[in-house]
């Protein structure tokens, strides 16, 4: 029997997590809007012009040493942004440099992770990077599941990422922002450039409140670098790399449809719940990702709004080519843009002011004076597992394992209807469960379940329960949907066996504890 | 002499399948070496499942090794008793999955069979959720997609789908292999509540005729009486030549199937999107059904990517008397399903004259009258099957006399079954 390694303590939503986190005071999660902390915002050290170049030129050599004039030593916590995804050579280069300088026990804060980032583990066995907190997925997130990990993952959503850095919870030392067009005073833009990936505001709470700013590009023009979604005022130094990304990995050539027949009936089943719902109308708002099934839903709830003349005042991306068809076609007057995912994308939010790049303060921090992603008519997103109280988990599959991202996933719960359209079982892997395996979404938020098999409404939506009784379509209980998968997979899954361990703490978007994972095998 | 055998997929990409590899002992009771994608979930199961399937075989003494990537219960039972049968054990009995409730409901010879879909008959990934996508029959397909040395796994997999997987309400066909093969297809699949059999390649009344005395006798050994209907598929000139006779070859027969890859192949011709080269043999079997009293089938749209194509294909089979189209693609049934139903302005008129009919019927009229123009019988007919069809698919209520804004665009399918 090892001994119990965490004082755990049980939070609103019956959780036992975790009360410190790497040494930290950690808030359990309180129950929806109930924790409101007051007090003030962290800020930045204070600067003066004199300090820097007076000709606004901040370029030095390399990382190597932007890192050594940002006074980098050991324990240090430095960011970095997924805007350049699974291309991005930034990260990487930063933590070679580092381990280069034989610094120690440093706190990466990635916005996210991906499989690209797979040489970090060599820096965590390494002991330059004590822990990672930041989503984190493929050979990380299993290094990390594993128990491999010397501190304590955090995840946080993309809002939550904004309200830990502007609360002080997470006091960042370097930042480093990859920008794929800079000028030598730092301002940056990510819409154009050899490795354009469309916008920046991943890296917006890093540049107002890290200590030191540094902005790496491959591309550096004149002063000034028009538009600019960074201010050089924030950033102390630019770096020129040769090439801070593999452009065929940052954005696709063109974003594929769903060709699966079962997805298709999903998103169309998603598309045919919101006209009968009675959201799509005149003026309405809604965001889907660009996942396989949200990506097919757009598109039958385009073909709807062209054949009835409806226009939507506003789309909330992850955008590709097929929701600036819709803008340009003027179904809808604005893209309010998160992250752009295709080159058409990123073509429009370079020409067309319809398409306004945006960033986790505007649309999901929680710790402001309200955000986009409340006012949206209806989300569509994804999960991992739901529950039959409609809690779901979007970062570990069934068996445990850390898998995806918060993303903007939890702030996104905020709209007036959110709609997870997902399969109810892969391949034998139940979706319905009885319990989820991690919480990250509390079942409050979540208003209805789009299966294959059915849609099932959250009964506290007695309005929307109402408004679909007689419907045509497979409106069932969640527990029905359960049922019939359970039987066709022979029986409910048994429950994963878990370690003592925690690996990951998860954060609710107001900062506060919601869930934890624990070590699974090894 | 070998004792072991082999069945399944194996390897990353495979999906909601298995492989099983079975090497038979004279001593030292059953071995079960399992690797499983859901292990942690259901590896107990898996586990308790290839015991039972074992005792249920007869098998005593064995090694058996498990890859599985997702198989539900009802694919593992078929690779485990398919690897047995191959290591040439004699098996004391099947291996039957419990018959599920929802695999009991029966069929109509009248029913609509405007959808059909081909799932290739070894593949399980398929199978879960063709129901889903509202077809009216389902086609479990033995033949032309089953490789020649996977006959015998695709046959327990079909028998083990009749019994497990659920259809939601679509008519269960099976498309039997050519000759004796396709005979001993007929023992694996008649016994688990087949609804139709689809024979192929029929040239001669015998091949149907055929079939239809091995259903009797193995419907008479496991005392079934429910009918199982026939479905020819005209595929050769020969074929085309003989409609009629094979239409009406049998009284279990309640439709005739045109399949045109194989046809134009016979002719030696080319298939093109016009159809000119098909069009005799296509009137041929359409009128051979008619003239026998049995629905004529069209054959399968390919392209599933081109669906105006596939629109106006099944319109343009329609204008020629067809009520049903093949399909290889889920999301083509809608599409199909859509160009049968009978057009707004079809329904309004067929309305007005059944209404007509009624009145004149009431009166004790015997000639009915619409406006200025006389209604023959066959015309009050066809509005009487437009009207009909146009309740099934949801495009009328119930009440459309009394209500008069009876058409209901976009509805759903509400039943399925044509008044016999």
């Amino acid at each position: 029997m090892t001994k119990l390694i965490h004082n755990l303590v049980q939070n609103a939503a019956g959780r036992m997590v975790p009360a410190q986190i790497n040494g930290q005071e950690a808030i359990p999660y309180q129950g929806l809007g109930n924790y409101r902390p007051t007090g003030r915002k962290a800020a930045p050290p204070i600067r003066s012009c004199v300090d820097y170049p007076q000709d606004g030129d901040k370029t030095v050599g390399t990382i190597k040493e932007a890192l050594v004039n940002a006074g980098l030593r050991d324990g240090m916590t430095i960011s970095s942004h997924h805007h350049l995804r699974n291309g991005d050579f930034v990260a990487n280069a930063v933590f070679a440099a580092a381990a280069e300088l034989g610094v120690k026990d440093l706190r990466w804060v990635p916005s996210a992770s991906f499989p690209v980032h797979e040489p970090q583990i060599a820096h965590l066995e390494s002991g330059v990077i004590h822990h990672i907190e930041g989503s984190m997925n493929g050979p990380l997130g299993d290094y990390c599941t594993r128990g491999k990990m010397r501190g304590m993952a955090v995840l946080r959503s993309h809002g939550g990422r904004y309200q830990a850095i502007q609360d002080g919870e997470v006091h960042v030392d370097i930042a480093v922002i990859a920008a794929p067009t800079a000028d030598p005073f730092g301002n940056a833009t990510g819409d154009r450039g050899p490795t354009a990936c469309g916008l920046l505001g991943f890296a917006l709470a890093d540049s107002e409140y890290a200590d030191h700013v540094i902005a790496v590009t491959d591309n550096l023009v004149p002063f000034p670098c028009i538009p600019w979604q960074i201010q050089g005022n924030n950033v102390d130094q630019v770096v020129v790399m040769d090439s801070i990304g593999d452009a065929s990995k940052i954005v696709s050539g063109t974003t594929q449809v769903t060709k699966s027949p079962d997805r298709l009936l999903i998103a169309e089943l998603t598309a045919r719940f919101c006209d009968e719902a009675g959201i799509i109308q005149d003026g309405f708002s809604f965001q889907a990702g660009a996942g396989g099934t949200a990506l097919s839903f757009a598109l039958f709830l385009r073909d709807m709004m062209r054949e009835r003349g409806i226009k939507a005042r506003f789309v909330r991306g992850g955008s590709t080519q097929y929701l600036v068809d819709m803008l340009e076609e003027g179904l809808t007057e604005y893209i309010l843009d998160g992250q752009t995912f295709d080159l058409e994308g990123v073509r429009s939010m370079r020409e067309n002011p319809g398409h306004q790049n945006t960033s986790p303060f505007t649309s999901y921090n929680w710790h402001g004076k309200g955000n986009f992603a409340s006012m949206l008519d209806a989300v569509v997103l994804g999960a991992t597992e739901v529950d039959v109280n409609f809690n779901a988990n979007v970062v570990t599959h069934s068996d445990g394992r850390l898998l995806h991202g918060i993303g903007g996933w939890q702030n996104c719960l905020a709209s007036k209807c959110t709609i997870l359209p997902i399969p109810s079982f892969r391949d034998r892997i139940p979706v319905l469960v009885d319990e989820v395996t991690t919480l990250c979404g509390p079942g409050e938020l979540i208003d209805v379940i789009v299966t294959e098999r059915g849609i099932a409404i959250n009964p506290l939506r007695h309005d929307l329960l109402e408004r679909l009784r007689g419907s045509s379509l497979p409106i069932r209980t969640i527990e029905e949907i359960k049922g019939e998968v359970e039987d066709i997979c022979g029986g409910p899954a048994a429950k994963p066996e878990l370690g003592e361990k925690v690996v990951a703490a998860i954060k609710w978007v107001d900062g506060t504890v919601i869930d934890c994972v624990r070590q699974v095998g090894d | 002499m070998s004792r072991s055998g082999e069945a399944g997929q194996k390897g990353p990409k495979v999906r909601s399948d298995c492989w099983v590899g079975v090497e038979l002992k004279e001593s030292g009771g059953l071995k079960i070496e399992l690797k499983s994608r859901v292990e942690g979930m259901f590896g107990e199961r898996i586990m308790a499942q290839i015991e039972a399937g074992c005792a249920a075989l007869g098998v005593e003494h064995a090694v058996i090794q498990v890859e599985d990537q997702g198989a539900l219960p009802f694919t593992l039972a078929a690779r485990l008793e398919t690897a047995v049968l191959r290591a040439g054990h004699k098996a004391k009995g099947e291996y039957l999955l419990e018959m599920k409730e929802y695999c009991l409901y029966t069929s109509n010879a009248s029913r609509l069979r405007r959808s059909r879909l081909y799932l290739p008959g070894n593949e399980p990934k398929f199978y879960i959720n063709a129901g889903l996508h509202d077809p009216d029959g389902l086609i479990l397909d033995l033949e032309d997609s089953v490789a020649p040395a996977e006959k015998d796994a695709a046959r327990c997999l079909v028998r083990n789908a009749l019994r497990a997987v659920n259809f939601y309400g679509a008519e269960r066909m099976v498309r039997i292999n050519q000759g004796e093969r396709g005979l001993e297809d007929l023992d694996w699949i008649i016994p688990h509540n087949t609804h139709l059999v689809l024979i192929p390649k029929v040239e001669t009344t015998g091949q149907v005729t055929a079939v239809a005395e091995r259903i009797a006798a193995i419907q008479k050994e496991h005392g079934l009486s429910e009918p199982v209907h026939l479905m020819p598929i005209v595929e050769s000139a020969l074929g085309a030549w003989r409609a009629f006779e094979i239409a009406a070859a049998s009284p279990n027969v309640v439709g005739l199937a045109i399949g045109l890859e194989d046809y134009t192949a016979d002719i030696g011709a080319q298939r093109t999107l016009e159809g000119t080269e098909s069009f005799w043999a296509r009137a041929q079997v359409l009128n051979g059904a008619k003239a026998a009293g049995v629905q004529p089938i069209d054959t399968v749209f390919s392209d599933v990517t081109d669906m105006d194509g596939l629109r106006d294909s099944v319109l343009e089979a329609k204008s020629l008397g067809f009520v049903g189209k093949g399909c290889i693609h889920p999301r083509q049934i809608a599409v199909v399903h859509d160009a049968f139903a009978p057009q707004d302005a079809e329904i309004e008129k067929a309305k007005r004259i059944v209404l007509a009919f009624e009145k004149a019927d009431a009166q004790g009229l015997g000639v009915v009258s619409l406006g200025s123009k006389m209604i023959d019988a066959p015309v009050v007919k066809r509005a009487q099957t437009t009207i009909q069809i146009a309740l099934l698919v949801g495009k009328l209520v119930e009440d459309w006399r009394e209500e008069d804004s009876g058409v209901k665009p976009g509805a759903r399918l509400k039943g399925k079954y044509i008044e016999g």
